[in-house]
């Protein structure tokens, strides 16, 4: 379904990532972990074209979405999540959604299905989303992207700053969304929000993925996570 | 009626600064444009003055937004709308433009004749009705123009770009649209205001400079990209500037105007209604 092939990303005259490679199946989820500073933003942001890729191949259902305009990359079913939610804060809880529907005109029901998915967003409909709590931030961020019916999910550190209960609902819903044969690329530093969620994990390393394993070899194995996320994680 | 027209003025460089993060020093020669365009229209239209100033007034926007869409592409698209840059950049617009309309337009200022010249009479007094006219068609514009922003599906796509440019272009917004639509749009109320005003102050090269300068002060005031400030501001400044003129000098208004946003700045810094920023 996504195929990301040894491309290279540059922040000026330095080299963010590294020939960086990755592959995701229909309604699979995959996890992106490693340190700080590894890449894991910047490959999204990359899959997204906000940062644009200057080797190697980015392509979606046979499409090559790497030479498109950012503003057509979500246009072709990739919906993101960025991290630090980056709502539209002095808009209302409506309109961000609305903003995703535009995206590709999905029409009313698909901002119905993504409410659904976080009802508590019903009750908020015309709050400007900047006065929501943290939790309902995250919701919202991921109901918009929800909102263009995404074949693929691009949720960089969904959980962070969040209570346990929200990070149960966050988790849930992407339970949900593989159900309906949503792929996902999650980037997480938490090990405990990922492995219950997740079919395979990629490690990232200064900026190329050096180890991809199914979830369960990792769970096998937590001298894993120990050298490429660190201590406390 | 000034206030009616600074506010129209004063929106285009709002809206331009609120979305796009440009502030557009060459604002006030858009509005000189406005005025030397709508000029030269009613000067080659034959007939009726109203016939003229019809023709300038869908006119003159249209060549001043072709224009600014032009500026925005060759010029701020290449600076990638850095906020530094760009004020240069629109610096040096600002001399280009006054210096064309100098080399094709003359020194002098030439006067257009007024659609009609009704008088409204009232109980103590009579009013020009061209006025009256001009603050309802302002009025109208700036409705309009809330209008678009509030409840409209291109109003929203704008705000969005304004609060965040990279989260839109991940909504599929194509941002450089919007900035080039905004810079043309903003151009073209000042090119609408300058066609309101030019029956009653002439068309003059020069023209561009004091409109700028009261714009700045009406924007700061209300703050940065808030239409309701914009619009509260320039009743407040476009008052007091004419009452201020008329009573002691222009130059004592404008005193007074520059240092209303000193205080703005100290007391409020986002404006009466920016918002802090981000």
């Amino acid at each position: 379904m996504l195929e990301v092939s040894g491309i290279d990303c540059f922040y000026g005259d330095v080299q963010v990532l590294r020939g960086l490679s990755l592959s995701l199946k229909t309604g699979e989820v995959l996890c992106l972990m490693g340190r700080n500073g590894a890449g894991k933003t910047t490959a999204l942001k990359a899959i997204m074209g906000l940062v644009r890729a200057r080797a190697g191949r980015i392509v979606l259902d046979g499409v090559d979405i790497g030479h498109l305009p950012a503003h057509e990359v979500p246009r072709q079913g990739i919906g993101y999540v960025p991290q630090g939610r980056r709502l539209f804060s002095e808009l209302t809880v409506r309109e961000n959604l609305l903003i995703g529907q535009m995206t590709r005109k999905t029409g009313p029901a698909a901002l119905e299905r993504a409410v659904h998915l976080f009802p508590v967003l019903k009750e908020r409909m015309e709050q400007r989303s900047g006065t929501l709590s943290g939790g309902e931030q995250q919701m919202l961020a991921m109901a918009r992207a929800l909102c263009l019916e995404p074949k693929v999910l691009l949720l960089d550190e969904p959980t962070e700053g969040l209570m346990p209960s929200m990070i149960a609902a966050i988790r849930q819903s992407v339970i949900e969304l593989k159900r309906h044969d949503v792929a996902t690329i999650l980037v997480e530093q938490r090990v405990d929000a990922v492995l219950p969620v997740a079919d395979r994990v990629a490690f990232v390393e200064n900026g190329t993925v050096r180890d991809t394993l199914p979830v369960e070899a990792v769970r096998a194995d937590h001298g894993l996570i120990d050298r490429y996320v660190g201590v406390g994680h | 009626m000034t206030a009616a027209v600074l506010a129209l003025m004063a929106l285009g460089l709002s809206l331009v600064f609120g979305v796009m993060r440009v502030v557009n020093v060459a604002h006030g020669e858009f509005f000189m444009l406005g005025a030397v365009t709508a000029w030269a229209i009613s000067h080659f239209v034959p007939g009726h003055p109203a016939v003229g100033f019809a023709a300038a007034f869908v006119g003159a926007p249209l060549v001043v937004g072709a224009v600014a869409l032009g500026a925005e592409r060759l010029v701020l698209r290449r600076l990638g709308h850095d906020p530094e840059a760009t004020i240069v950049a629109t610096i040096g617009l600002l001399f280009i433009l006054q210096q064309l309309a100098l080399t094709f337009f003359g020194p002098d200022a030439r006067p257009v004749q007024a659609p009609f010249t009704y008088r409204v009479v009232f109980p103590w007094f009579g009013y020009s009705g061209y006025k009256l006219f001009v603050v309802a068609a302002a009025v109208a514009l700036l409705v309009g123009a809330w209008f678009v922003l509030t409840r409209t599906k291109l109003g929203l796509v704008m705000r969005a770009t304004q609060f965040d440019r990279e989260t839109a272009q991940a909504f599929g917004i194509p941002v450089d649209t919007v900035y080039a639509a905004v810079f043309a749009v903003g151009a073209m109320l000042a090119a609408v205001a300058a066609v309101l005003i030019v029956p009653i102050q002439q068309a003059h090269y020069l023209m561009g400079l004091d409109p700028l300068l009261l714009s700045f002060i009406v924007v700061i005031i209300g703050g940065l990209g808030s239409l309701k400030g914009t619009m509260v501001a320039a009743v407040v400044i476009g008052l007091s500037d004419g009452v201020i003129s008329v009573f002691f000098t222009p130059t004592l208004a404008k005193i007074l105007g520059t240092l209303l946003v000193a205080l703005v700045l100290v007391v409020k810094p986002g404006g009466l209604y920016g918002t802090a920023p981000r």
